[in-house]
């Protein structure tokens, strides 16, 4: 088209610097957009570009640094950069996965927030061709006792379960933790798992000019304009005013779509495939055109609305759920059509590939955008944002803490408290079992998925240590991926794979950006020396409220596998007279642990350090031995430290045990829960365990025998005892009674 | 036997149901679409897979139970046919008149999807030969809407007449209706039509058939089913 034309474009009021401000643009950057355009843009421009360049989809801030994530691997075939990572796992089957935040939708209405978090995350999984085969969370919400708490965890867990309920995917694990750091600020990260074959994998890039883009799903509206401007925000204390940038989500439509969607990729009818999700038409339009360098034009004239006079620019914003966008092959438009019409679903031809790498939006027969497509992507801005490192904290020994109450009253307050007690409040409310294939159930160190009629299955996990983030980024990011490699260890499943969530405060502040680094630093040396590759991931930055920023959050999101789910562990107790055992060293390191929280009300100290030399050997020795039918039972050691492990596992198997095994010079309390990584409890079956001791002598393995189950109780030395059942009602009863349930 | 599967739109049980009748009886149930009219000719097990079969934002199964198929299943059903409604498909049931009563929400207002014990009432008809009077099966629920619900001139009919399918029960076989799932009167978890040919349950036997994901309490009613049917 003729440059001279776009002086013509009617949308244009002068562009003012607050309006630039108001779309969450510095004037940096808006002069960079000008000069790469060399004109003033229109307001669907200005829109448009917004949408590209906020944090949340450009990761400007993060970029630099993701990039040095390990993303390699034998088994990789989809690293991050498409809607979720693939993973072979053998057979011509590939697991699909990703974890993606909903944090400040989720703080703003928490049922909407959640559920369409849910929504967009399962949508990332089938966009790649893959059925949801199960889904996962993790969530933090501020102290129990802010007015605030109880209604947004119960909108959000209603909201989850609402969603994946509905949607038909089972919701078989995660994590729920409090500390007052959110409560302006909650995190709400969703994870979704797919299954496809290696050989019908489907990604953005479109391909072949002249060919019809095409528009499917759900009808536009209004809801969730700027919705990925406002997640790139800081809160002030109109955050209830951002209720409308929150989209509403529609389940029976998300799930017409996945089936229609997979029904006409079998039918062979799609070349590229992009769902809409963040910044919706904009953002996936602009993605399948610059990543298979072609341009785009669109005529939103086609475009199935909701609601009537909807301009350019609202049409371009829209967050409106459930729709994806598509090319089609030559010659199958109708064919498609067909399919989505038989699901009731809008499907409309919107568009069509150009060999021009422009992207042009045209309204009413008006050219309402025309801009470069590589430009939008590739050139958003990057920063090398200034950052100075977390302090380190000073080494607490053991003898640094004193020990106010008895083990047996700490114990009982550990496993009662908000972060340790049992979350079936939580996880009855989501559909866990549909599909059948639920072998692990929510509650042990990971779900176990069966993979089709088996005997394959995919172990699942989420799992991240904000304190020990906070008290030293490298450390705590390190412990993420460990304690999700290690959980996927106990159950027996090989870790393949990692998702990551990372959640932060606001990045132009240099103390909160030494966090993003470390952690990420962290994240990358514990994926390397695990072999543990990052396959996809999700960075929500500015989860602040008036200045106060969350605990640094990076939730990693780990899957493994099992070749014969016959092999697979899980941590309850078995049987009475079997010995306990303690795989890893055990050193009463109790900085920044969940009984210094919970029993001292401290929160100081360094966090344990991750030997990830350890890490490696001690996991692989633990897998080994549940493979090869050693142990009945299998559980890691992480919050709360090894009589809460041990108690776990007693509640879980309705057994007793008796322990002990304090070491001469180590205070009795930082022996049973110090939280030293690399370590996990077993049992093992009557006294088979001189080839088990044998194995770990020759493996370097340290492990100690700390006593046998049996019984109704609790020993431990010369501690009061303490009753299973007791102990599980304590157990089971915070959340239930916190939440006003009966 | 010659099952066919209903397939609403919202339908998200069908390949659950579909594969317990696969295992029990060997055969390949067929899946029927919703805006179909017709059933496979010759079939002798309708069953109504759980979901949420139009969204079921209003009310459960309304809109499904004005579906072009459930003129075929009417018909089927009056004329003796076997017709399996489980969880949604129990809602629909009763929405389409095949079953009395109504499923309302449960009496916690939240979903709750967790093991129950389930007290088999009889153990004479065509669902349940496989088991006996009084077992406690161990089943999973699923639902936010499964608060079973009538007028008591009809809980007595149903009462009268032997109509209680099953119970919710406590672990020791005891009925009590505030140990419930979902507050259903009198702890009732599903219900038989007149003539005992149609069974509407909230619990979910299909995903207790197998025992690697749990128990195998589910597997009786599938095995009662095929033995009724290779009787017949």
């Amino acid at each position: 088209m003729d440059r001279t034309d776009l002086n013509v474009i009617p949308n244009t009021p002068s562009i003012t610097p607050e309006l630039v401000a108001e779309h969450g643009l510095k004037p940096d950057e808006y002069q960079r957009f000008v000069e790469l355009i060399g004109r003033e843009p229109t307001i669907t421009e200005l829109g448009i570009v917004s949408a590209m360049w906020n944090e949340h989809c450009s990761y400007k801030s993060s970029k630099v640094w993701l990039r040095t994530l390990p993303t390699k691997g034998e088994r990789v075939i989809q690293g991050p950069g498409e809607n979720a990572g693939v993973v072979d796992i053998g057979d011509g089957q590939a697991v699909v996965f990703k974890m993606e935040s909903h944090n400040h939708p989720s703080f703003i209405e928490p049922y909407q927030g959640a559920g369409t978090g849910v929504g967009g995350i399962l949508r990332d999984v089938f966009t790649m061709g893959a059925r949801p085969v199960a889904a996962l969370n993790a969530l933090r919400f501020g102290d129990p006792h802010h007015p605030r708490t109880r209604r947004l965890l119960a909108g959000v867990v209603a909201g989850i379960g609402g969603y994946g309920n509905s949607f038909g995917v089972p919701t078989v694990g995660g994590s729920v933790g409090f500390h007052e750091r959110y409560n302006g600020n909650i995190l709400v990260n969703a994870m979704a798992v797919g299954l496809a074959k290696t050989d019908e994998i489907f990604y953005a890039a479109a391909a072949g000019v002249g060919r019809s883009i095409v528009y499917l799903g759900s009808k536009t509206g209004r809801d969730g304009i700027h919705g990925a401007t406002m997640a790139s925000a800081e809160f002030g204390a109109d955050a209830e005013e951002k209720r409308p940038t929150v989209q509403v989500g529609d389940p029976f439509a998300e799930k017409l779509l996945l089936e229609a969607c997979l029904e006409i990729m079998q039918a062979g009818c799609v070349v590229a495939i992009q769902d809409m999700g963040a910044a919706g038409l904009t953002c996936s339009a602009v993605e399948m055109g610059a990543k298979g360098d072609l341009g785009v034009e669109l005529d939103l004239n086609a475009v199935p609305c909701r609601e009537t006079g909807m301009s350019a620019y609202e049409m371009m914003l829209s967050e409106s759920q459930e729709r994806m966008l598509m090319v089609i092959a030559d010659g199958k438009e109708e064919q498609a059509e067909a399919i989505f019409r038989k699901w009731g679903l809008d499907f409309a031809v919107i568009g069509k590939t150009t060999d021009t790498l422009r992207f042009v939006v045209k309204h009413n027969g008006e050219v309402m955008a025309d801009l470069p497509i590589k430009e939008l992507g590739d050139e958003a801005p990057e920063y090398y944002r200034p950052f100075t490192e977390t302090a380190p904290r000073p080494v607490l020994g053991p003898s640094d803490v004193t020990h106010a109450v008895s083990v047996a009253d700490a114990l009982e307050q550990l496993i009662a408290s908000p972060d340790l007690c049992s979350k079936r409040w939580v996880w009855e409310q989501y559909d866990h079992l549909i599909l059948g294939n639920t072998v692990q159930r929510p509650g042990g160190d990971a779900a176990v998925v069966r993979v089709g009629e088996g005997p394959k299955a995919l172990a699942m996990t989420s799992d991240v240590t904000p304190r020990y983030c906070e008290a030293d980024p490298f450390e705590g990011g390190k412990q993420a991926v460990a304690e999700a490699w290690r959980n996927l260890t106990a159950v027996g499943a090989t870790p393949i794979a990692v998702t990551d969530n990372l959640n932060f405060g606001n990045p132009e502040k240099p103390e909160i950006m030494g966090q993003v680094v470390g952690c990420v630093k962290g994240i990358g040396a514990a994926c390397e020396a695990l072999d543990f590759p990052v396959v996809s991931g999700n960075v929500s930055l500015y989860n602040e409220t008036n200045g106060q920023g969350i605990l640094p959050t990076p939730t990693i999101g780990g899957v493994g596998l099992i070749d014969d789910l016959e092999q697979s562990m899980s941590l309850a107790f078995k049987a009475a007279g079997e010995a306990i055992f303690v795989v890893g060293k055990t050193e009463g390191w109790l900085g920044s642990s969940a009984y210094l929280s919970t029993v001292c009300d401290r929160e100081d100290g360094a966090p344990p350090p991750v030997d990830l030399v350890a890490e490696k050997r001690n996991g692989d020795f633990v897998r080994a031995l549940i493979k090869d039918g050693f142990v009945t039972a299998a559980h890691d050691i992480s919050d709360g430290g090894l009589l809460v492990a041990i108690a776990e596992m007693a509640m879980a198997g309705r057994i007793g045990a008796s322990v002990d095994g304090v070491p001469a010079g180590l205070p009795a309390h930082a022996f049973w829960f110090g939280e030293d990584q690399a370590r996990y409890v077993v049992t093992i079956p009557g006294g088979q365990y001189a080839e088990m001791i044998r194995r770990a002598e020759a493996a370097g393995v340290p492990v100690t025998k700390l006593g046998k189950t049996g019984g109704d109780k609790l020993t431990f030395g010369a501690e009061r005892p303490v009753s299973v059942d007791a102990l599980r009602d304590r157990h089971e009863s915070w959340l239930p009674i916190y939440m006003g349930a009966n | 036997m010659k099952a066919a599967v209903l397939l609403f739109p919202g339908s998200n049980r069908e390949g659950d149901v579909a594969r317990a009748l696969r295992l029990v009886s060997g055969q390949e149930p067929k899946v029927v679409w919703h805006a179909d009219t017709e059933l496979p000719q010759g079939t002798d097990l309708v069953v109504l897979p759980g979901g949420f079969s139009y969204g079921d934002y209003l009310r459960c199964g309304a809109i499904a139970a004005r579906a072009n198929i459930m003129d075929a299943v009417r018909a089927h059903a009056a004329r003796g046919g076997m017709v399996l409604g489980i969880c949604n498909g129990f809602q629909i049931l009763c929405e389409a008149g095949l079953l009395p009563g109504v499923l309302v929400r449960n009496a916690k207002l939240r979903f709750v999807c967790r093991e129950v014990f389930l007290r088999v009432e009889r153990a004479d008809t065509a669902f349940t030969k496989s088991y006996r009077k009084g077992d406690l099966l161990r089943i999973p629920v699923a639902h936010g809407e499964g608060n079973y619900t009538a007028d008591p001139a009809t809980i007595q009919v149903l009462e009268g007449e032997g109509r209680v399918a099953f119970r919710y029960a406590r672990a020791d076989g005891h009925i009590d209706e505030t140990d419930g799932p979902n507050g259903a009167i009198n702890g009732i978890a599903g219900i038989y039509s007149e003539k005992l040919n149609v069974l509407g349950m909230m619990p979910h036997p299909e995903n207790h058939v197998d025992p690697v994901v749990g128990t195998v309490d589910g597997r009786g009613l599938f095995e009662s089913i095929v033995g009724a049917l290779k009787a017949a």
